[in-house]
């Protein structure tokens, strides 16, 4: 071997190994319904800082039907044989397409940056399948929160969110005689839903919320917890106004910061609509974990499909790294209302709200309190969702005995197992 | 000359024969491919496990057991035959009457016909979205009446769910009466002024003259009427979508938005495609015997 060879070899390694080590470039294509107000400012951020590193970022934003519409493309991307870089994807779903063959892993980042040690591992779980990464989550939303305007409970003389569900019950009852709407409420299912969640984690723990609705254990579908469950969410029945049916969540948000009604149950993406409109929390708004002392969790992430090409195999890696960087965590979640999905994030910037948020969730996570979202595609798949929504919603808005609705809760939850 | 001719000649043969079937064909194979071959693999998936993506293991009817032991289906099916039921007695009735009265040749009938055929130019959606605020307890009649002092008055139907689906078929009978009141009026126009003169001498009054003589006479516009209705209804989508989103609860649920909630917001392709097969049947069931009918009728 001669100079000249050895020269070339060395020019032809350096060729295959250096663009790989340079930081920058690889092409994404990201398929995301964040489309609105804060929402797409925080997608944004993400966007700004792929490009910042030299990369190239292709938008596909695909509003409609809180992503059944993104889903139907999708769909019809991954039949075609083309699959989106990355999607905005979420619990069990990510799961479901893994189980289609359609995902590429990010192990190697994940390994590199030692995910494992910085995010929580009830979120860890969901993100990887077969014990690999395929997933990254951008933010953790609380659900599990009550909002509430503190000059109207000034008005029957109450300064605190109550922490149970009998408190609650006798505040509501005074403002009830007082003739204020107590529960601001939108009557769409996936909203009865998310009260419903909330209710079984006041009533029942933590322990009972994951028997029923991640474990879908029978015995406990069926337990007294869950008819109390039914009770109190009859009870919250009686407290929302005759408008509510159908109305959208930020609408009920509305209603809080009029002064119509005294407490919504709803997740932190309502701080976005208080701070939006320039309130300030603890004076114009309170924000409240509902009662339970647990933490319901939901997460946004991105879940990385099985593209081919050097340019776009790259492109992921390097998204997968930019989501998860402490930089980023902040920034997006800053925009968002959220707060980190990484728990090792400083949140001197964040407000009261995301402060509170994160102490419960280091708590929960030390407590093994800390559980997925059935009411927001974090716990069970959209099937065995769907089905718990139908039975929650129907009870809901008819007058069905607790018993009875507990009845068709076990038996809809066995019908599709 | 005659040896130039005869190709072309020829041709023309050849175009006046095929030229129909030329012409049609490209029309015919995309309605081959895009309806009945898509119904065909509709049907195929309803008998598979598909659910996020399809997938093409056979599991027998499964999926049919599926959708018939869930309770919201049942619920889907009573709302269509109460839906459809009352939208087509409302608007043949609605839309009768007012043809009548407009028949009586009085002034403006341009103006007010057209006032009429109106909500026929709108969209569903449009339909539905209107009706929703006016029927709203807290932004609507309600809160109107109670407004003018009638602190009692109630109309709570849209939040009710045993009562939500006949808001639904008020806006679809407001929505679509006009429609059949022109077919009516068109019908009603074309019958012999000798026939109503004649039965005025024989002394028949107004109501006599309509209900014995001049409706029988039309029978044929009440055929196409009740068809055009009865397919409005049972493809209604976009109205339950617009009016009540389904709700309160799943109350007001139509075959339609079984389908498209199991296939798009659940991941179940092949419940939902077992759901379409029994809508495609109920169609089926109405369409066959009429064509059954037509063609019968005009063979003879």
């Amino acid at each position: 071997m001669n100079k000249f060879s050895l020269l070339m070899s060395a020019a032809a390694i350096s060729t295959i190994v250096l663009p790989t080590a340079t930081f920058a470039d690889g092409t994404v294509e990201v398929l995301h319904w964040w489309t609105s107000g804060g929402e797409a400012k925080a997608v944004g951020e993400l966007k700004s800082s792929f490009e910042a590193q030299g990369g190239t970022w292709i938008d596909s934003p695909i509003a409609g039907g809180g992503g059944d519409a993104a889903m139907t493309a999708l769909r019809a991307r991954v039949v075609a044989g083309n699959p989106p870089t990355a999607v905005q994807l979420k619990g069990p779903g990510i799961q479901e397409w893994a189980i289609e063959g359609s995902l590429n892993d990010v192990d190697d980042v994940a390994k590199a940056e030692n995910w494992d040690a910085v995010l929580p591992p009830v979120l860890a779980a969901i993100m990887k399948y077969e014990g690999k990464y395929v997933a990254a989550p951008v933010n953790i939303h609380r659900v599990d929160w009550i909002w509430a305007n503190p000059e109207v409970l000034a008005k029957v003389g109450v300064t605190e969110v109550p922490t149970n569900w009998d408190e609650f019950n006798a505040v509501a009852d005074k403002l009830l005689a007082a003739g204020i709407t107590p529960l601001a409420h939108g009557g769409q299912p996936w909203q009865d839903a998310t009260v419903f969640e909330v209710v079984a984690l006041g009533i029942g723990g933590a322990d009972f919320y994951r028997d029923a609705l991640v474990n879908l254990d029978q015995a406990a579908l069926a337990s007294d917890t869950m008819v109390k469950t039914f009770d109190q969410l009859r009870k919250l029945r009686g407290y929302v106004d005759q408008g509510f049916s159908g109305r959208d969540w930020n609408l009920a948000t509305a209603m809080i910061m009029n002064g119509q009604a005294a407490f919504q149950i709803m997740g932190d993406w309502a701080k976005g609509e208080f701070l939006a409109a320039g309130k300030a929390p603890g004076k114009d708004f309170l924000c409240a974990p509902a009662p339970g002392g647990a933490f319901v969790l939901n997460s946004d992430s991105f879940t990385f499909f099985k593209v081919e090409g050097e340019d776009q195999l790259k492109g992921q890696q390097v998204l997968a790294s930019l989501i998860m960087s402490p930089g980023f965590q902040e920034t997006f979640n800053l925009a968002k209302g959220s707060i980190p999905a990484r728990t090792d994030v400083a949140l001197d910037k964040f407000d009261s709200c995301a402060v509170k948020s994160h102490e419960d969730l280091t708590a929960a996570i030390a407590a093994n309190s800390l559980v997925p979202s059935m009411a927001h595609e974090m716990a069970v798949s959209r099937t065995v969702r769907g089905e718990i929504m139908d039975v929650v919603t129907n009870f809901f808005n008819s007058n069905m005995s607790s018993a009875d609705g507990v009845q068709a809760l076990a038996s809809a939850v066995k019908r599709v197992q | 000359m005659t040896n130039a001719g005869t190709p072309r000649v020829a041709l023309e043969r050849f175009l006046d024969r095929w030229l129909p079937q030329i012409v049609v064909s490209p029309l015919f194979a995309a309605s081959l491919v895009f309806v009945y071959a898509f119904i065909a693999w509709t049907i195929y998936i309803s008998f598979t496990k598909s659910g996020v993506m399809p997938n093409y293991t056979l599991v027998g009817l499964a999926q049919y057991e599926r959708v018939w032991s869930t309770p919201r289906w049942y619920v889907a099916l009573q709302n269509l035959f109460v839906f459809t039921g009352l939208f087509i007695a409302g608007c043949m009735i609605i839309g009768v009457l007012l043809a009548i009265l407009l028949d009586q040749r009085i002034r403006l009938e341009g103006a007010i016909r057209t006032i009429y055929l109106y909500p026929m130019a709108l969209s569903f959606i449009v339909t539905g979205t209107a009706w929703k605020w006016i029927l709203n307890p807290t932004l609507g009649i309600e809160k109107l009446v109670q407004g003018w002092g009638f602190r009692d008055f109630s109309f709570d139907w849209l939040v009710d769910p045993q009562m939500a689906i006949y808001t639904v078929v008020i806006a679809g009978v407001w929505q679509s009466s006009g429609y059949v009141m022109a077919l009516f009026l068109a019908g009603l126009r074309s019958v012999d002024d000798e026939i109503i003169r004649a039965a005025a001498i024989d002394g028949a009054g107004p109501v006599r003259t309509y209900a014995t003589i001049i409706l029988p006479m039309i029978r044929p516009v009440f055929l196409s009427s009740i068809i055009i209705l009865a397919h409005l209804a049972i493809k209604s989508f976009d109205l339950v979508v617009a009016l009540t989103g389904g709700g309160p609860g799943y109350a007001t649920d139509m075959p339609a938005t079984f389908m498209y909630a199991f296939a798009f917001q659940r991941s179940e392709l092949g419940t939902a495609a077992a759901s379409a097969v029994m809508m495609l049947m109920t169609v089926m069931a109405i369409m066959v015997p009429y064509l059954y009918s037509e063609i019968r009728g005009s063979a003879k």
